[in-house]
């Protein structure tokens, strides 16, 4: 009966556009939704450091080199933000990371497809990033107010990374032959994956519903996708490059553009691990955490001699 | 020799110096044992390929050749390049990156305290920049120096092997040539001689703390300005020049 009358009250709460904030009764689903989906958006943002981190070694300008160095290290930023968005919800960061590397959860597929060439650092910031920017600005009208305040500020920066993405497709769309055909490549091998990245037709999708009523979400997965090909589209064309799809038109009655169907059988087996990366991936967070080890338990094992050390100081004083 | 020459030699080597490193360090963007220390080590290697950027412009200026910093990083042979030897060693683990890093920026925050007073405005005002930069810089490797040091037993013996490997590497940053001697003699560079003072006496006071040694080494690795380097820098730049190269002449 207590439980019926607070599950109302927060669901009123809701409604009237309050915000939900970590001391505040809250269902215990909604609490684990939430710990689901902020520490998967971490896990995406670590994770993302490594498709991208591939090509900063081989950036083909200092300027660019500079750009996409401090891109990649943005993206560590936002896995703090996120992570500790997550711990105010009760979880721990190390039990987050450790689900990770085992495989139990999850992380935006999108960093399952390999970076084959420079192009593709540009059509990330282009695609991925303005894919996930559609999702982003509507989660900063998040009801958790912590997981709203951490969107606002990684939005900031995920738009202009979009922007310097594009910037990078400019500079190749319009230099030479080769360049542009590196570009038209990129996209090519980018553009369902991004579209993919919105998740499946809300029909098939078991988690909208119940988070549009909490208002996690706000938009369905279709009504991103198609926010995201309406604005792509005339990008494609600014740059002179063709989008992968034979059915991609304008469609006057709809005021939207139609776009042929997606490969979910692609979609699922990336999602079940079986994308070209996805072992590599773990791999590479595996080793990290592997080899940083020994340098956390330096770093902590200095820290409690210091602590003695300060402690025994306050003895003698005394 | 006049004083452009001794201007564009100084900026050269200034400019591969941290070029070198900051790839370095860049390698590990995303690699690092902890999300925090990630961040700060690219924040370093920002800072480092931010500063050769000037460098290599300044060093383009004054040659008057209308080389850009990307000609300098990417249209140069290995012979080419003046950096020390030291900062093309490979990050092997985290007590050697930080090792190699604490010993450079020791140096490096001692040439810049010189440096921001050189007669040519151009060279001080980068260096004044930097200094802010690189005082942070050593800050940063100095306390997981101490952290390493008087951690563990494991983190400590990393530490310290590290220093021994790296201890024949370090008088290279403070050898003098014919150019350089004159770059000091006119107040356009640094005095060798006091740079390797000052850096040792702050890389011991640090080592004291952390509970590790270093000895200047007897024996040590001469080369790098010359164009002579180690085993590694080819690869540095094999893959740093590989798009450039493999498409010359666009801009990206």
């Amino acid at each position: 009966m207590i439980e019926k009358n607070l599950n109302q009250i927060f669901q009123a709460r809701i409604d009237s556009e309050e915000k939900i904030e970590a001391r505040d009764w809250m269902p215990e689903k909604y609490r684990q939704t939430l710990i689901r989906q902020i520490s998967q958006h971490a896990h995406s943002e670590v994770v993302g450091m490594l498709p991208e981190g591939n090509w900063i070694t081989r950036a083909p300008s200092l300027r660019r080199k500079v750009a996409l160095l401090a891109k990649v290290q943005d993206e560590a930023g936002h896995g703090l933000y996120l992570y500790s968005a997550a711990e105010t919800l009760g979880a721990k960061r190390s039990d987050l990371i450790q689900q990770l590397l085992d495989g139990t959860a999850k992380y935006s597929s999108i960093f399952n497809y390999p970076t084959l060439s420079w192009a593709d650092i540009g059509a990330i910031g282009w695609l991925v990033d303005g894919a996930a920017i559609m999702n982003q600005v509507m989660l900063c009208r998040t009801s958790y107010g912590p997981y709203a305040r951490a969107m606002v500020r990684i939005c900031k920066e995920e738009s202009f990374h979009q922007r310097q993405g594009y910037e990078i497709m400019i500079a190749l769309s319009k230099g030479s032959e080769e360049q542009k055909a590196m570009a038209q490549d990129a996209l090519n091998r980018w553009w369902w994956p991004s579209l993919m990245m919105f998740g499946p037709n809300d029909a098939e999708s078991k988690h909208t519903a119940q988070s549009m009523a909490w208002k996690i979400k706000r938009k369905t997965n279709d009504e991103l996708r198609q926010a995201f090909v309406d604005a792509t589209v005339p990008q494609a064309e600014y740059l002179g490059l063709t989008i992968p799809d034979a059915d991609l038109k304008w469609n006057e009655e709809r005021g939207h553009y139609d776009f042929g169907p997606i490969d979910w059988d692609e979609f699922w087996q990336v999602v079940k691990g079986y994308g070209q990366c996805n072992k590599e991936r773990i791999a590479a967070r595996r080793k990290a955490e592997e080899e940083g080890e020994w340098v956390r338990e330096a770093a902590l094992a200095y820290a409690e001699k210091q602590r003695i050390k300060k402690e025994n100081q306050k003895t003698k004083v005394a | 020799m006049n004083k452009q020459q001794a201007i564009f030699d100084l900026a050269l080597w200034m400019g591969d110096n941290t070029l070198i490193l900051g790839h370095r360090l860049s390698e590990l963007c995303g690699h690092g044992p902890i999300l925090e220390q990630d961040i700060a080590l690219t924040n370093i290697a920002l800072d480092l390929v931010g500063q050769s950027r000037m460098w290599l412009s300044l060093a383009g200026e004054v040659e008057g050749k209308d080389r850009t910093e990307d000609d300098f990083a990417y249209y140069r042979g290995e012979r080419d390049f003046t950096n020390v030897k030291l900062v093309e060693m490979p990050n092997h683990h985290w007590g050697y990156v930080i090792a190699r890093q604490f010993i450079y920026d020791a140096h490096h925050l001692a040439i810049l305290e010189q440096l921001v007073d050189s007669s040519d405005q151009a060279i001080a005002d980068i260096a004044a920049k930097a200094i802010k930069e690189v005082q942070y810089h050593l800050r940063f490797s100095s306390e997981w120096m101490i952290r390493m040091g008087d951690g563990t037993a494991v983190s400590h013996e990393k530490a310290q092997t590290s220093l021994e490997d790296l201890a024949p590497y370090i008088k290279s940053l403070t050898l003098t040539d014919e150019i350089s001697t004159f770059a000091a003699a006119e107040g356009i560079g640094f005095d060798a001689g006091r740079v390797e003072q000052e850096a040792w006496a702050t890389m011991q006071k640090v080592l004291e703390e952390a509970t590790l040694k270093l000895e200047p080494s007897e024996y040590y690795h001469k080369g790098g300005k010359q164009g002579l380097h180690t085993e590694h820098m080819g690869f540095i730049l094999a893959e740093m020049q590989s798009v450039v190269r493999a498409m010359p002449g666009n801009t990206w």
